[in-house]
């Protein structure tokens, strides 16, 4: 049996800044985990990412990232993904300083 | 101290100039991030988790007042004003953006500093002993045969494309202060029994994925060949390195698959081929370099300032006792800035903290900083009556930490926090140890030991030199921390050993509690220092207190 498909959201860092990105279902890169495409499907997953590929003169880097569902949009499965998403953890820097 | 000749001048501006266009063609589409990485490597740019970073230069770790407020401008100016120095005597910018790394170059350019062979599989910042011309025990500043190197090395036509980068580390002192024997080349200065000094050349040495202790190709190489010495070694492993594996290629590699007596004789063979092409011209830049590096015009004045404020200030003598080093010259002392405060990045120092250093090495210190290995900051020439003033101010600035060699003393390579290649974190690990050993008010009682700690098996935290080694893994999608025992980066250089089966995120500060806890019981006297009491007890004393009874099963399941 074909394994099942662990969603997935392409990341990437953005060109200018190098902060990290996320690809939205409107074709625009936004710095929030959560408001990322969550991709539930393989072939849909590999076309994201050839869409996110195309946009060299914005984004280096790109990939796609196991993520899952969460009550505000989509949340990263692994820790680096996690750390990608909020900022380092020594200082209020990155992330944590927009949001803020 | 070095200044740029008209030459390295033009040569850094022209580097500027022509990485700005290259970012600017990568800013306009022109070209791809595959075409535009190795470009900006080259240039010491990298693209880590969440920014850029730039990694510059310090060459052998030497910077004078007007080198550390540049660096406190740009941290300001262009990044969030603070800057991380490195075990590799670089200072990294965590935060630059693309646009800004110009602008950031010509900053760095007009004090004579740059970011060039930061990266790549190039010769990179040859490092030093950070108390080179002032420690005690030395036998000659190193610096000047250091800075032949750098030249000789910069933009080596011969040495732009191979197999892996490539580092060299030298020290003057039989105290073994730069890690040489964990380098690709070591250089160690000895006397032959003619009282003449030279090198004792070290090769194959490294830590990453397979540490290895260098090993001795030249017992005692004369300081007039060096060049030629090491060009045959670099050019015998270009041309040898393993191009087809990079786990394989670096010279520990090409040493270890080749025995050393055959890297040997074909380092001589080479050795002879180019020796007579060095005509002395090397020489006459050393000795004009030499020049350059005459030590300063020291004082002699009395030191009552110092022996009543060591006698009074409990504070200052706390200080005095731990951050201090034996200078060559009576009256003068060598200052370690700690850039340790617990609980606080190992590495980092404000804008405003790199200000305050400049101004005290301009009004104190000869106008002398260095950058140690260790991650802190050396004020290499001071005369003893001045230090009381000294460490009231760097009180004011939060630097002055009496902690230099002691367990809060930690290296901690960015880690998870920053580098796009780390497994786990290193950073709150270092300040949780350091934050929890404070509140035990243990530190000084336990007295010497070194903690390094990496995030990943690339070992950019040295963690296998450490006494107490830290490694960051990625175990099944969780942070785990194999520890290490009984490591030493000094002249009697060893990897430390494992303990076994790793510890989570949560468990490791309690695991290192718990060794220092069984040392303490341990030791024979508190003059037993962390790791002579592990070299006369061993490691399974350590693996019980750990593991408990089922230390050997766990031992074995790892
Ligand atoms: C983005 C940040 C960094 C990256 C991508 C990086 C990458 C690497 C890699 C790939 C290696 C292994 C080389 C090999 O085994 O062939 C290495 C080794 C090393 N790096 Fe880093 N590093 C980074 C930051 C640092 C920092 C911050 C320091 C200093 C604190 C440092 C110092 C070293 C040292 C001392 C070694 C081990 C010595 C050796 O080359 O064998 N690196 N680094
Ligand atoms: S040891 Fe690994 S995690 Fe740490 S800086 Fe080096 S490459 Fe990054």
């Amino acid at each position: 049996m074909a394994r099942a498909f662990t969603p997935k959201v392409v990341t990437a860092n953005d060109l200018i800044e190098g902060d990290v990105i996320y690809l939205t279902e409107q074709d625009q890169w936004t710095r929030q985990h959560t408001e990322a495409e969550l991709i539930e499907d393989e072939a849909h997953a590999q076309l994201r990412l050839l869409f996110a590929n195309g946009q060299q003169a914005k984004v280096v880097g790109a990939y796609l990232a196991d993520a899952k569902a969460g009550p505000d949009g989509p949340e990263p499965v692994h820790f680096r993904e996690a750390f990608r998403a909020k900022g380092p953890s020594n200082y209020a820097h990155g992330k944590q300083e927009t949001r803020a | 101290m070095y200044t740029y000749s008209e030459y390295d001048d033009a040569y850094v501006r022209r580097r500027v100039a022509e990485f700005s266009q290259q970012i600017g063609r990568r800013i306009d589409g022109s070209l791809t991030e595959d075409e535009f990485k190795p470009l900006r490597l080259m240039n010491g740019l990298y693209l880590q988790l969440h920014a850029y970073m730039l990694r510059v230069a310090i060459p052998y770790g030497t910077l004078d007042s007007a080198k550390m407020d540049q660096l406190a401008y740009i941290a300001e100016k262009w990044d969030k004003g603070y800057g991380h120095f490195t075990t590799r005597q670089n200072i990294q910018y965590n935060w630059p953006k693309l646009p800004d790394v110009p602008a950031i170059l010509e900053a760095l350019a007009d004090v004579g500093m740059h970011a060039i062979q930061t990266s790549g599989n190039t010769i990179r910042n040859v490092t030093a002993d950070h108390f080179a011309g002032a420690a005690a025990d030395e036998i000659e500043d190193p610096r000047p045969v250091a800075e032949l190197l750098r030249q000789w090395s910069t933009d080596h036509p011969e040495f732009q494309f191979m197999p892996r980068k490539f580092k060299i580390a030298i020290t003057g002192s039989p105290n073994d202060r730069a890690v040489t024997k964990a380098h690709d080349i070591g250089l160690r200065m000895v006397r032959n029994e003619a009282g003449e000094p030279g090198f004792e050349v070290l090769v194959g040495g490294g830590l990453g994925r397979t540490p290895m202790i260098g090993q001795v190709i030249n017992p005692f190489l004369p300081k007039a060949d060096l060049l030629p010495y090491c060009e045959a070694i670099v050019s015998v492993w270009n041309t040898l390195g393993r191009r087809d594996n990079k786990y394989k290629a670096r010279i520990k590699i090409t040493v270890a698959e080749n025995g050393m007596d055959t890297f040997r004789a074909l380092v001589e063979e080479r050795f002879a081929e180019i020796r007579p092409e060095f005509t002395g011209v090397d020489q006459e830049i050393l000795a004009a370099i030499e020049k350059e590096f005459a030590a300063p015009a020291f004082r002699n004045a009395p030191a009552e300032a110092y022996d009543a404020a060591y006698g009074a200030d409990p504070v200052f003598r706390s200080w005095a006792d731990t951050n201090l080093a034996e200078h060559r010259i009576d009256g003068y002392a060598i200052v370690t800035i700690s850039l340790k405060a617990h609980g606080q990045t190992p590495g980092d120092a404000t804008a405003d903290q790199m200000r305050v250093m400049a101004d005290l090495a301009r009004r104190y210190g000869h106008d002398e900083l260095r950058i140690s290995h260790e991650q802190n900051v050396i004020l290499p020439h001071v005369h003893k009556s001045d230090l009381p003033v000294i460490h009231a101010e760097l009180l004011r600035a939060g630097l002055a930490t009496a902690n230099v060699g002691l367990i809060s003393d930690i290296i901690a390579c960015p880690g998870m926090d920053y580098c796009a290649l780390a497994t786990a974190r290193s950073i709150p690990v270092a300040e949780q140890i350091a934050t929890r050993f404070d509140e035990l008010k243990l530190e000084h009682e336990i007295g010497e030991i070194k903690i390094k700690i990496s995030g990943c098996i690339n070992a950019c935290g040295h963690h296998h030199v450490g006494h107490i080694g830290i490694l960051g893994l990625d175990r099944a999608g969780v942070e785990n921390y194999q520890i290490t025992l009984g490591g030493d980066g000094t002249e009697t250089a060893a990897v430390g050993e494992r303990t076994g089966p790793g510890f989570a995120y949560d468990e490791i500060v309690p695991a290192i509690e718990t060794i220092i806890r069984t040392y303490l019981k341990e030791r024979e006297s508190a003059e037993e220092r962390f790791l002579d009491c592990y070299r006369r007890v061993g490691i399974n004393p350590f693996k019980l207190a750990l593991y408990g009874e089922d230390a050997k099963g766990r031992a074995r399941a790892a």
